[in-house]
């Protein structure tokens, strides 16, 4: 086979006549992060409960690591921890029970059993908490069972929907590191509509919109390939043309009364921008590096798509 | 796997007050009748003597009281089965089992077992009170061998079925008040045989009532046995069918 995780192929998937999924191919390779951006409705949850197995697909083929969601579905979910939307917990079970019993579930054997609960408690901060009712935990601690219940057999490919939703942003943050630190060892496909989420933890973008794969690039390159920019608000306003031709900045976008959003050339600091504002006394009082880059783009293509399809 | 689906079902059977409760008002239920039916038997039993060829004590005290342990149980069992699946759906933690290594025929026949064991435990007690009269009397044990697997495989037939109808919705109560109305209608199918001539015996084959009566009575009829195979069988099929379906919509 592959060397991809997670193949998947032409896929479709129909509600009814409503077309939710179209023609979806991608791939997933070993120790990726791979994000999944897109608008409400774009079919981000729908792919994920298809490669985890809860859809079955339409059209096309899903694989994981090898084996055919369809065909041979056991040997596939066996590589897989699924992390759906609404975390699949049990209200009435302590936090220890319901892992226990995912493990058991993931066909961990018996005398592990307690070895790989510790281990995700630990991992995914839940030690205090593992006599606990489930249903008595806030919603960001039962985001993290959810998550635990994931990767508690150790699974190749991880995939996670949203599963920053109704954190705090400590937790937001500690989740984050999470998954990068499960990056290291497992595939991770990750959706989410936070924008710096997936420049913080992903190796690859995929925006999807309307059920179609609209981008696809690694951060990396993303992150390299657009040119900076920063916000500056001056006190006594100056004509945009007068900051363009400045050193190092390539060009000036006028926002509201003394404020800029200033472009610069790849590769370059503001320092003359701010020496020129010394010396001619501009009265620079704010100055806000930007870094919306994928923002910017996310935007560009989900509001490109619109107006063609109108 | 089926093992580990079920322990957790009748774990969370037990956690909840539903399980106990069930338990102690069949029981206490059940326990008043049982007394009743002694003491109308010591009325009865200066007469019966006289009599040749007389009902035993299991005759007289265990058949009518096992007849109304499955009527009052007819109308419990959807309350026990409706939460199994229902319940998964409503709080989507069906997609925990759906996404493991599992079958969906793993799932069900969990969930059934699961079930079954709490049945296991409630007709155990059931009879512990017929076994009491062998501290005093000699009741026919064969019969109460009979009477003890009828009852076991009226309550798998009752599960299986609610079972079934749980899959079908997201709504417990849903669940319960139809499988309460299927179980009833399977119940009295045959009261139409009077007047039907030609369907009678159709009817009165379908009836839970006519095969569940011939066990109490301690006939061991395969054609009995087959009947309720039949229908757990075929329930327990529909409802993987019916999970499996639900992926496509």
């Amino acid at each position: 086979m592959t060397e991809a995780l997670v193949q998947v192929e032409n896929l479709s998937r129909f509600y009814q006549n409503n077309r939710a999924i179209n023609h979806l191919s991608f791939s997933l390779k070993a120790g990726e992060v791979l994000g999944f951006l897109g608008p409400n409705g774009a079919g981000k949850s729908t792919t994920m409960q298809v490669i985890s197995g809860n859809l079955a697909p339409s059209e096309g083929e899903v694989s994981i690591a090898g084996h055919d969601i369809l065909e041979a579905p056991k040997a596939a979910k066996r590589h897989l921890g699924y992390l759906p939307e609404h975390p699949p917990v049990y209200r009435d079970a302590s936090v220890d029970e319901y892992l226990r019993y995912c493990a058991r579930l993931h066909r961990i054997a018996r005398g592990q059993v307690l070895a790989s609960v510790d281990r995700v408690k630990q991992l995914c901060g839940l030690e205090d908490v593992g006599r606990r009712l489930i249903g008595n935990l806030s919603k960001g601690y039962q985001q993290r069972v959810g998550i635990a219940q994931a990767i508690v057999h150790e699974p190749q490919v991880v995939i996670l929907d949203e599963p920053t939703v109704g954190l705090d942003p400590i937790q937001i943050r500690e989740i984050r590191e999470l998954i990068r630190t499960l990056g290291s060892q497992h595939s991770v496909i990750l959706s989410t509509h936070i924008l710096s989420e997936v420049q913080t933890t992903c190796d690859r973008v995929q925006i999807i919109r309307a059920g179609e794969l609209i981008y696809s690039a690694s951060t990396e390159s993303l992150n390299q390939g657009h040119e900076s920019s920063v916000k500056i608000a001056l006190r006594n306003p100056v004509p945009p043309d007068e900051l363009s031709c400045l050193a190092g900045v390539d060009h000036v976008e006028a926002l509201e009364a003394g404020r800029y959003r200033v472009f610069l050339s790849a590769n370059s600091n503001p320092d003359a921008l701010v020496t020129a504002a010394v010396q001619q006394q501009w009265g620079l009082y704010e100055l806000i590096p930007e870094q919306q880059s994928l923002e910017d783009l996310f935007i560009e293509l989900t509001h490109h798509q619109e107006a063609t399809a109108e | 796997m089926i093992w580990v689906i079920a322990r957790r079902e009748i774990g969370a059977m037990f956690c909840s007050p539903l399980a106990w409760i069930l338990l102690a008002v069949i029981q206490t239920i059940l326990g008043y009748m049982f007394l009743a039916n002694l003491d109308n038997y010591f009325l009865l039993q200066p007469q019966l003597m006289q009599l040749e060829n007389t009902p035993g004590v299991t005759d007289i005290v265990i058949t009518p009281l096992m007849h109304v342990a499955a009527i009052i149980l007819l109308m419990i069992m959807p309350l026990l089965t409706m939460r199994s699946i229902a319940e998964e759906k409503r709080n989507r933690t069906l997609s925990l089992l759906v996404s493991a290594p599992l079958g969906m025929s793993d799932i069900v026949l969990g969930k059934f077992l699961g079930l079954m064991l709490f049945v296991f435990i409630l007709i155990t007690m059931l009879m512990l009170m017929p076994l009491s009269l062998y501290l005093g009397t000699s009741p026919d044990s064969g019969k109460l061998l009979s009477i003890y697997l009828g009852m076991l495989l009226l309550l798998a037939t009752f599960t299986a079925i609610g079972l079934y109808l749980s899959s079908l919705t997201e709504n417990q109560t849903i669940a319960a008040i139809s499988t309460f109305g299927v179980l009833l209608m399977l119940w009295i199918i045959d009261w139409l045989g009077g007047s039907v001539s030609n369907g009678h015996s159709v009817l009165s084959y379908l009836s839970l009532l006519r095969h569940h009566q011939s066990m109490l009575e301690g006939v061991f009829n395969s054609s009995d046995i087959a009947y309720y195979l039949l229908l757990i069988v075929g329930f327990l099929v529909l409802t993987i069918r019916q999970l499996d379906r639900e992926r496509l919509l």
